[in-house]
This record gives structure tokens, C-alpha cells and sequence, in this order.
């Protein structure tokens, strides 16, 4: 493998060499500063973590050490320049996902069209058969999009993956810039950062526009949790709290006359928006699973009557399929007519028997997924897998080819990241997060940047050893 | 051959329910071999009783009602004419893409086994229909029918696992190999008027259909080895017995529930003496 | 506010305040038991430590005889007894967990810490005074939730129901003292002055804090209907059932006037503290002690009913 792109140093990668422009003042405090007084910070940044650490514990009882997510206080930084163009592509990506949702649950052009196999979408059990009969108010199905970016060389961003059911990790980013404003006031007076504060109150916009017709300006918006044994349980009372709306659990909810309603104090109160962190499985015992007790028995009535925004919508996961993915390029050009602005890594759909052919050949150098896999599991890192460990992947590819993609090893680009061996090349992604409401949409500049801790690891996933950076984008 | 169909499902709550909330699949469609002469479907609490579809297309009950209840008796009385149609469905609206009925869904996963018999059923048999009739005459063979070895949760897997079940489960596995096999196939619930006579029964019926090239839906009753004939009365269909179940409910409180379902489905004009019948538990859940 | 976070901060209350109260029945009977015999002991105490915190059954059912480390483990420590020490503490914090944003900081950790340093606590190796440091702490644990709650929590609805949780179930544990010890408050019982007697008045007002309140308030040596007057009637002692009634009241003028609505649990605690504020102990001695507090508890329980049904479900 060549060597990687390096945010803050280039192609020619080097730490101590001359910084690319965006990171030009960073570069200069940081070789001003003792190497002590990054320790004293990064210590300090651990004490912070600990203290809002110290929440997730409160959830996550007695693996609460594990739920710390590793923080590297150098900031991954993205010039005013780059954002506008990505912030270009999230917004056609985020446009073309929901246009494909409103397609593929209504007349089913694209499937007629023969741009994607009729098979791969109404036979995805991500397809929800309820939603043909559905609407959702303003046509609206993505209305939060994590997508999932890399990049590769100076121009070259990649998206690796679409997060259209319920993305996470909104509240890393949000803590993250929080805890750099604390240690690095000074930092922050050197550079124009794009605010990311600005979040919560664009959620919560964005909910409020997607209120089904006729509710009041004000509209009644919740986040639904599965409660506080879930993993991510912190994040979900910590967007409640910030957009000052209610947290409720399944139980709180009940429907009447196709509304839905939540249990208060002062008696039931009707509920328009519902920001659900449940996933569709679980969320109308009625519909999907009979023995959820998560979920509120009648939802799905409700839904349909149109009388509560569901958030994201039910059956949005057809979209965010590995296997739909590859087919984006040809989505967005029949969508817009355009080529997509942040393309896709290439990608082989093991489906085929051609490229079955040709991954089984290459493995060592490919990286293979599971087609309903996620959080780094059911993965194949050619490059740096074992002999056995490709022959097991290679037979599970012989016996179910449909259910993998596989794609060329990238070169992650990579971030000077504070390790035990000091200042060293770490590589990363980005996950930027897309709001789309019915008045407009809303990116937030910056998202949520993993880094892989691992020298050489590229797989960034908080469960296999990932940590997280602040995301800077510049006003400039 | 007209059949009248008399079904009561009463709920007994040992504590009274604070509320229910039902969906009721009880009111079938007419097709070309289904004319429905009168059908009702009565509940006898105060509640809210809405009409509606689903997603297959199915007649669908939304049932609310509040509490405190201590029993619910969901009662259905219909007569229809039935003509044989060679098992073949036609004049009833598809709503969905016949691919959706290609997912496996968990009541209808295999295991290699399972597929290893699916697979043997068919080999060396190229004409789908050829292939179809091979697997019902296949699982009609190697389950034994037996009403007390299964529940509604029992999967494709576990009945074959234990080559005992129901016509519930023979369904299931029927749809799992029809599927593993590539043809679309789905479920479906309805009655049985049974040849031997006997109108009492213990539960409803179920079987599958499967999707043939040039034929459409064709109907494969696994449990008696056949197609379905005029005997049978369709009721709903769906991607397994729960999305096709004949009642989905929940309900808040009430401690545990008793479920006994008479029914009586009785080819006309032939009228008998009806008398009550327990069956097995039904499909509920507790809630809060 | 949602009713599920209401219930979780009046399940709360309501647990840290039982917690104190077996702190309070195992202190007393401690003091009961290590008097030399004759003297105070009659060896019942254990027994009606049991009595006392309405267990009896499942305690008889798991332990057989009453005594002391069987009553010190069930009451303190048993993962089974649903209202031992250990099961309030953790019930209180998992209802403090669910609603931890209505909480402070100071509440949240004031349970988070309690149910830890719980945890920490070695049941095999503590011998009595050991067992007795445990009271104390378990006791303090509960005045740093209240203090907690006074000095920091907004004074909003929730505030009211966590208020209320701790008056219901106060009120509960001083009609259940009331209804084990009754016998002993009735006016004909044995002359008072014996030294039994003196222990067992002593063990009355030590379970409810109110040894020293007893000569403040009436200034004379000790007589029951004095003490079944300080623990019925006198608003001036916190744990009085009208203390505790006035305090429903109270909190539940105020739901009833930020909601704009007043509904059952307010008629049903205004009547109560109205019962209350009229009677005389000589009136409720003449209809019968024992009729009274057996009444007053199943009153109580209902009202925490109505209460359920206004505001929590």
C-alpha cells in the first residue's frame, strides 16, 4: 500500500514537514508549545471525558470504562474550500436517498427503469411492505443523514457507506468541540471555526418543519428511546435535554383515534414529531415484532393516517443497504440527471458472477463486507488478514455471494494523532450529519471525525478500538 | 360449495385490562373462486372499530378499546360460494411486487438442513409448478401433522427439526424451501371445510402460495398434500403467519390471558348441532 | 411532565424515606435488645422490628424465628425482601437513573453514591457495632438525599412529586409504628413508670426521632395519649400523620394550582387533613386506637392510589 494522505501534511506525509495551508497555524502554535503542555491537556481532556464520562457511566453501570471513547486533541481540519463542495455532495446524496425512498415505496421507476434489480429492493427485508400505503408528511423519508466519507488524496473524497435509519455519534461531535473550547480557548482565537453548537437547535427546526399539516407552528416533537440500558441511551437524553423536549420510552406513548399521544402529569398531550432512536423492528407491536415492549401498539395506524412524522421513516433502511449503495452513481444520475458530486468507492457486488470471480482472485488486497453488516464486524481487511482468516471469507463468499460487496483497500487518509510513540499519522473518516427539513436543508459544518488507533488499522469503529477527534471547518 | 363459517375468539382476562388495541384480519376478499354471500365480523366491548387495508391488501379491523375489560369475544359469521379453481388465485388485487415475497423472514428461516431437503425435493426437476408439487408432496411426507408438539412462534426450523406440526407450520417450511428455491411464495390463513365431515374445529387453516410464471399465485395446501379446492375459504395472506395473522393484539395490564376460539365451518346447506371447542392460545401479548 | 419521570421521582422519595424508616425500626430494636434482660429486653423486639415493617409473612416464610441477625440480615441486606435496605437503595436508584436529567447533580449523586457505598459494605464482617455504624450511615444517606433535594432541586411539579412520595410513605411508617405499639398507648395498660415501660416508650419516640421533641412539646413525663398525640395530631412534629397529611396537602395544592386542575387526590387529601385537624386524642381513644391508625394506613394507601391515577400512569 502507498502512503496515505495526510490531513495536515499532504501527499509527501511527513510530521515534521511543511504543513498543507489549512493547518498552517496549528502547525505553528503546536511547534511553539513545550511537548509538556500537550501532556497537561490531554490529560485535562481525559479529566473532562471522565466528568461526562462519568454520565455514560451513570447508564452504561459497570462497563462504563469501555464506553469511554478515546479523544485525540488534535483537530482534524477542513478548509472553507473543501467543505463547500462536500457540503454540495451530502446535500445531492442526502436528496437522491430520498428521492429513491419516495420511488421505491411508490411507482418504482427506478426498479422499471432496470437501474437497480427489482429483487435487491422488494426483497430487502429492510423494505418496509407498510410504507406503499404510507406517506410521510412533506414526502420527507432521510430526514437525518450520516454519511459516512473517506478520503484518499487531496480532492478525493469517497462516501463509504449511508446512514439513513437512525446515525449516531452527533453528541461525540457535539462534546468533542465542547471539551477543545475548554483546553484550547487560545487555539480557537487563532482560527475562524465553523460553529457546530448550532446543532440541536437545527434538529429540532428540522422536526418541527416535517410536523404533519395542521399541527401548530410549535409542534409537539419527542425522542423515543428503547431506555437506558441501550448503548446509546447518553445520546438520546443528551439531545433531548438540548433541544428541551421530552425523552420518552414506548410506554409513554399511546394511540387514540389513529393520534398518538404521551402520559403527562397534566394528561395525555398529543405528540406530532416523533425523533425515534428505535428501530423499525421494534416499533408497533402491532406491525413488526409482536413481543416488543418498546414500541407503542397502534404507531403505525397513526403513521399512516398521517397524523405523527416519524423520524427517520420507517423503511428508510432500504436505502442505506450495502448493496443499494453501489448503485447509487447510477441513482443520482437518474434522479438529477447529474454525475454525483462525492462519488462511491468503487465496489464489486459479489451477486455478480463476474466480480464474484474476480474478488475470490484478489482478497489479499480487497476489503470484503457484509451486505447487512455494520460496526466493523463480519469484515474482511485483506491486506492484513491472515491466510485462514481469508480462506474462512472466501468460503462464506462461495456459499452466500448476495450477501457481500467488496471493495479495493484505500489508503485512509490519516491525521497526526498523540499516541505512546508521540505525534504519529493515524487514519480517519468523517461523518458529516445532514438535516432535511420541509423549509430547507441544514448541514452542519463539521461532523464527527474517527480515528483509528491502531498504527496501519483502518478500521476506525468505536467497538474495535476507534477514537474521535474534534472536526474543525474553516471560515475561511 | 357454499360453507358458512361461525368463529368466536373470546379473551379472558384474569385482571381487567386498562385497555386493547387489536388488528383484525377476520373479513375476506372475493376472487374468482370466492364469492362472499354475507359476512360479519362483531366485538362486543364499546370501542373503536375501523376499517382498512393492509400492505398485501388484505380487509383489515383496527379494534380499540378502553378498559377496565375483563373479556373480549371477537365473533365472525359468513357464508360464501366456493368454486375449484385448480389451486390457481386470480381476480384479486396485488398490491405488492411479487419480489417482496422473495425475503426469508424468521418464522421462515432454514437451516442447511433444511435446505439440503429443499434442495433434494427439487433436483432434477426444471419446470417451477413441476418444482412446487415435488416440495408439497416433500414436506406433506416428512412432517407429521400433530397439534400438540407446536405453538403460533414455532419457526419453519423447529417443526422440522422436530418433522411434527401443524398446518401452520408446514406452511412455513412449504414457504421457506419455495423461497430457497427462488420461487415467491407467501401465507395463507383462512377455513377448511373439512371432507370428512367433521365441522368443529380447534383452529383455523393456513397454507401458502407460491408464484408461477404464467399461472400467477398458485395455491399449495402442504397439510393435506394438495391444492386448495372449493373447500378452502382465503382469508388473508401475507409474508408468514404473523403478518397474516387472524388477530394481533396488545394490551395494557391485566395479568394473564385465556383465549378459547369456537369454531364451525360447515359446507350448506347441512346444518349440525354447534357446541363449544377450546383451542390453543392465540397470538397476544402483554403490554405495560 | 411526563407521568413515568413523576412516578420515577415519587418512587424515588418514597424509597430513600423507607430506607431511613429500617434504619430507624433496626436501631430501635438494637437498643431494645442490648439491655440486660428484665431491664427493657423481653425479647420480642426482633419481633416486632418484623411486625413493624409489615413483612411478616414472606420473613416467617424465609427465616422462620425472629432474631437478630435473621432480622438485621432480612430487613438490611436480603436481595428478596423487596423493602429491605439494600432493595430500597437500588430501587431508588434505578428510579433516580431513569430521570436523571429532572435531577440535580446533587441528587443524582446523593443516591448514586448511597447505593455504591452500599455496595462496598461487607454484610459478613460487621459485628454489632459495625452493624450500628451501618444504621447511622444509612440514616445520613437518607438526610443527604432530603438536604440534597431542599438545597438544590427546583421547586417545580417535580420537586411536588418527590415530596410527596417521602410524605406518603412517612405517614405509612408512623401508622405502622401506631399499629404494632398500639396496645401500649391504650390508657389501660399497666401504670406507667416500670422500667420496661420507660425502655419501651423510649423505643416509640427513638424510631420516630421524637425523644427530646416529646419534653419540648408537652413538658411532662411520659404518658401514651401524649405520645399518641405527638404522632397523631401534632403538626409541630415531622413525622405526625398530620404533619404528613398537611404536607400532601400542601404539594398537592400546588400540582393542583400550576396544572390549573384539582381533581381526586386533592378532595381525598384535603378531607384527611381536615379529619385530622379536628379530631381530639380523647376522641380517637374512645372510638379505638387500633380502628383509627387500621384506617388512617388504608386511607393513605388509597390516596397514593388516586394519586397514581391522577398524575402517574
Amino acid at each position: 500500500m502507498t502512503a496515505a494522505f495526510d490531513e495536515m501534511f499532504g501527499a509527501e506525509g511527513q510530521v515534521d514537514g511543511a504543513p498543507r495551508s489549512a493547518y498552517a497555524a496549528l502547525d505553528k502554535w503546536m511547534k511553539a508549545s513545550p511537548p509538556e503542555f500537550f501532556d497537561a491537556r490531554r490529560r485535562q481532556a481525559e479529566l473532562f471525558f471522565r466528568r461526562i464520562g462519568i454520565t455514560f457511566a451513570v447508564y452504561g453501570e459497570a462497563e462504563s470504562h469501555e464506553r469511554l471513547i478515546p479523544f485525540d486533541i488534535v483537530p482534524r481540519i477542513i478548509s472553507g474550500k473543501e467543505w463547500r463542495r462536500l457540503e454540495q455532495g451530502l446535500i445531492q446524496r442526502a436528496a437522491v436517498l430520498n428521492a429513491f425512498l419516495q420511488d421505491v415505496y411508490g411507482p418504482g421507476e427506478c426498479v422499471k427503469a432496470g437501474i437497480i434489480p427489482a429483487g435487491l429492493v422488494y426483497g430487502n427485508s429492510q423494505y418496509r411492505v407498510e410504507m406503499t400505503r404510507i406517506r410521510p408528511p412533506h414526502d420527507i423519508y432521510v430526514h437525518i443523514l450520516g454519511a459516512d466519507l473517506v478520503r484518499v488524496g487531496e480532492d478525493q473524497f469517497y462516501v463509504l457507506e449511508d446512514n439513513a435509519r437512525t446515525p449516531s455519534g452527533v453528541s461525540y461531535m457535539l462534546e468533542n468541540r465542547e471539551v477543545m473550547m475548554r483546553l484550547f480557548p487560545e487555539l480557537f482565537a487563532r482560527h475562524r471555526v465553523a460553529p457546530v453548537e448550532t446543532y440541536t437547535d437545527s434538529l429540532l427546526a428540522t422536526l418541527r418543519s416535517v410536523a404533519p399539516e395542521g399541527s401548530s407552528k410549535d409542534a409537539t416533537a419527542v425522542v423515543l428511546t428503547p431506555g437506558p440500558y441501550n448503548s446509546a441511551f447518553y445520546e438520546h437524553s443528551f439531545l433531548a435535554d438540548k433541544m428541551g423536549v421530552e425523552l420518552v420510552e414506548g410506554s409513554d406513548l399511546f394511540v387514540q383515534d389513529a393520534r398518538v399521544f404521551m402520559r403527562t402529569t397534566e394528561g395525555p398531550r398529543r405528540v406530532d414529531v416523533i425523533y425515534r432512536r428505535v428501530d423499525d423492528d421494534f416499533l408497533d407491536p402491532l406491525t413488526f415484532k409482536p413481543d416488543s415492549a418498546l414500541g407503542v401498539p397502534g404507531l403505525m395506524a397513526a403513521y399512516e393516517a398521517g397524523a405523527v412524522t416519524v423520524v427517520n421513516a420507517v423503511g428508510a433502511g432500504v436505502a442505506d443497504d450495502k448493496a443499494v449503495y453501489t448503485y447509487m452513481p447510477d441513482l443520482v444520475r437518474f434522479y438529477t440527471g447529474k454525475e454525483a458530486i462525492l462519488p462511491n468507492v468503487p465496489t464489486w457486488r459479489c451477486r455478480e458472477t463476474d466480480a464474484l470471480a474476480y474478488v475470490l482472485d484478489h482478497l489479499p488486497e480487497l476489503v470484503v463486507k457484509e451486505v447487512n453488516g455494520s460496526g466493523g464486524y463480519g469484515m474482511l481487511v485483506g491486506p492484513t488478514a491472515t491466510r485462514s482468516e481469508i480462506e474462512v471469507f472466501a468460503h462464506k463468499l462461495k456459499t452466500d455471494p448476495e450477501g457481500f460487496i467488496a471493495q479495493p483497500t484505500l489508503a485512509l487518509s490519516t491525521c497526526p494523532t498523540f499516541t505512546e510513540k508521540g505525534l504519529q499519522p493515524r487514519h480517519v473518516d468523517l461523518r458529516p450529519f445532514v438535516l432535511t427539513g420541509s423549509d430547507q436543508v441544514r448541514v452542519t459544518p463539521g461532523g464527527l471525525t474517527r480515528v483509528a488507533l491502531t498504527e496501519g488499522s483502518l478500521v476506525v469503529n468505536s467497538s474495535q478500538g476507534g477514537g474521535t477527534k474534534d472536526t474543525w471547518v474553516l471560515d475561511d | 360449495m357454499r360453507i358458512r363459517i361461525d368463529h368466536e375468539t373470546r379473551y379472558h382476562y384474569d385482571a381487567p385490562v386498562r385497555g386493547v388495541s387489536q388488528v383484525l384480519r377476520l373479513k375476506p376478499r372475493p376472487h374468482d373462486g370466492q364469492h362472499i354471500v354475507s359476512w360479519r365480523v362483531d366485538v362486543d366491548v364499546d370501542g373503536r372499530l375501523r376499517e382498512s387495508e393492509d400492505a398485501f391488501g388484505n380487509r383489515i379491523l383496527r379494534l380499540s378499546a378502553e378498559g377496565p375489560l375483563e373479556e373480549i369475544t371477537l365473533s365472525v359469521a359468513g357464508e360464501v360460494e366456493t368454486q375449484d379453481t385448480a389451486g390457481m388465485l386470480s381476480g384479486q388485487p396485488e398490491r405488492l411486487p411479487p419480489e417482496v415475497y422473495t425475503r426469508q423472514t424468521p418464522l421462515t428461516e432454514l437451516t442447511p438442513a433444511l435446505e439440503a431437503f429443499a434442495g433434494d425435493a427439487v433436483s432434477g426437476v426444471d419446470d417451477r409448478l413441476d418444482q412446487l408439487h415435488a416440495l408439497l408432496g416433500a414436506v406433506h411426507q416428512q412432517v407429521v401433522y400433530d397439534t400438540r408438539s407446536t405453538t403460533v412462534a414455532t419457526s419453519a426450523i423447529e417443526a422440522f427439526t422436530q418433522g411434527r406440526g401443524v398446518c401452520q407450520d408446514l406452511a412455513h417450511i412449504f414457504i421457506a424451501c419455495a423461497r430457497h428455491v427462488g420461487a415467491p411464495a407467501r401465507y395463507v390463513s383462512g377455513h377448511l371445510a373439512r371432507a370428512d365431515g367433521v365441522i368443529e374445529q380447534e383452529a383455523s387453516h393456513a397454507w401458502a402460495e407460491a408464484l408461477v410464471p404464467g399461472l400467477g399465485w398458485v395455491g399449495f395446501d402442504p397439510a393435506n398434500g394438495g391444492c386448495p379446492s372449493e373447500r378452502h375459504v382465503r382469508v388473508a395472506c401475507g409474508f408468514d403467519y404473523l403478518s397474516a395473522a387472524p388477530v394481533r393484539g396488545s394490551r395494557i395490564g391485566g395479568g394473564a390471558e385465556r383465549l378459547s376460539v369456537r369454531l364451525v365451518v360447515s359446507p350448506q346447506p347441512m346444518m349440525q348441532n354447534q357446541s363449544a371447542a377450546l383451542g390453543p392460545a392465540q397470538l397476544s401479548q402483554a403490554q405495560g | 411532565m411526563l407521568s413515568r419521570t413523576a412516578d420515577s421521582l415519587y418512587w424515588l422519595a418514597r424509597y430513600v424515606e423507607r430506607a431511613d424508616f429500617l434504619a430507624r425500626i433496626l436501631d430501635a430494636a438494637m437498643r431494645m435488645a442490648s439491655l440486660p434482660a428484665g431491664d427493657g429486653a423481653d425479647g420480642a423486639e426482633w419481633d416486632s422490628a418484623i411486625a413493624i415493617s409489615d413483612q411478616r409473612e414472606a420473613f416467617v416464610a424465609a427465616y422462620g424465628a425472629a432474631d437478630e441477625q435473621s432480622v438485621r440480615r432480612f430487613l438490611a441486606f436480603d436481595h428478596a425482601n423487596p423493602s429491605s435496605i439494600r432493595s430500597c437503595l437500588s430501587n431508588a436508584r434505578n428510579n433516580a437513573r431513569a430521570v436523571r436529567t429532572a435531577l440535580t447533580s446533587e441528587v443524582w449523586e446523593a443516591v448514586n453514591d448511597a447505593w455504591n457505598q452500599f455496595n462496598l459494605m461487607d454484610e459478613k464482617g460487621m459485628d454489632m457495632q459495625a452493624f450500628a455504624r451501618f444504621i447511622e450511615w444509612t440514616k445520613a444517606a437518607a438526610r443527604s438525599f432530603d438536604g440534597a433535594v431542599h438545597r438544590t432541586q427546583l421547586r417545580n411539579d417535580g420537586y411536588a412529586f418527590l415530596r410527596l412520595g417521602a410524605a406518603i410513605e412517612r405517614a405509612d411508617n408512623t401508622a405502622r409504628i401506631l399499629d404494632v405499639k398500639y396496645h401500649m398507648l391504650l390508657p389501660a395498660s399497666e401504670p406507667v413508670g416500670g422500667g420496661l415501660d420507660y425502655f419501651q416508650w423510649s423505643t416509640i419516640l427513638r424510631e420516630v426521632s421524637a425523644h427530646t421533641a416529646y419534653r419540648w412539646v408537652y413538658r411532662e413525663s411520659i404518658k401514651p395519649w401524649l405520645v399518641a398525640d405527638l404522632l397523631i395530631l401534632n403538626r409541630q412534629m415531622p413525622r405526625s400523620l398530620a404533619s404528613c397529611s398537611a404536607d400532601i396537602t400542601g404539594q398537592l395544592d400546588q400540582l393542583g394550582q400550576a396544572y390549573g386542575r384539582r381533581g381526586a387526590a386533592q378532595r381525598a387529601a384535603t378531607a384527611t387533613l381536615g379529619r385530622l385537624t379536628s379530631l381530639r386524642i380523647e376522641q380517637i381513644f374512645q372510638s379505638g386506637l387500633h380502628e383509627f391508625v387500621t384506617a388512617f394506613i388504608d386511607e393513605n394507601a388509597r390516596l397514593s392510589n388516586v394519586i397514581a391515577e391522577q398524575y402517574l400512569m
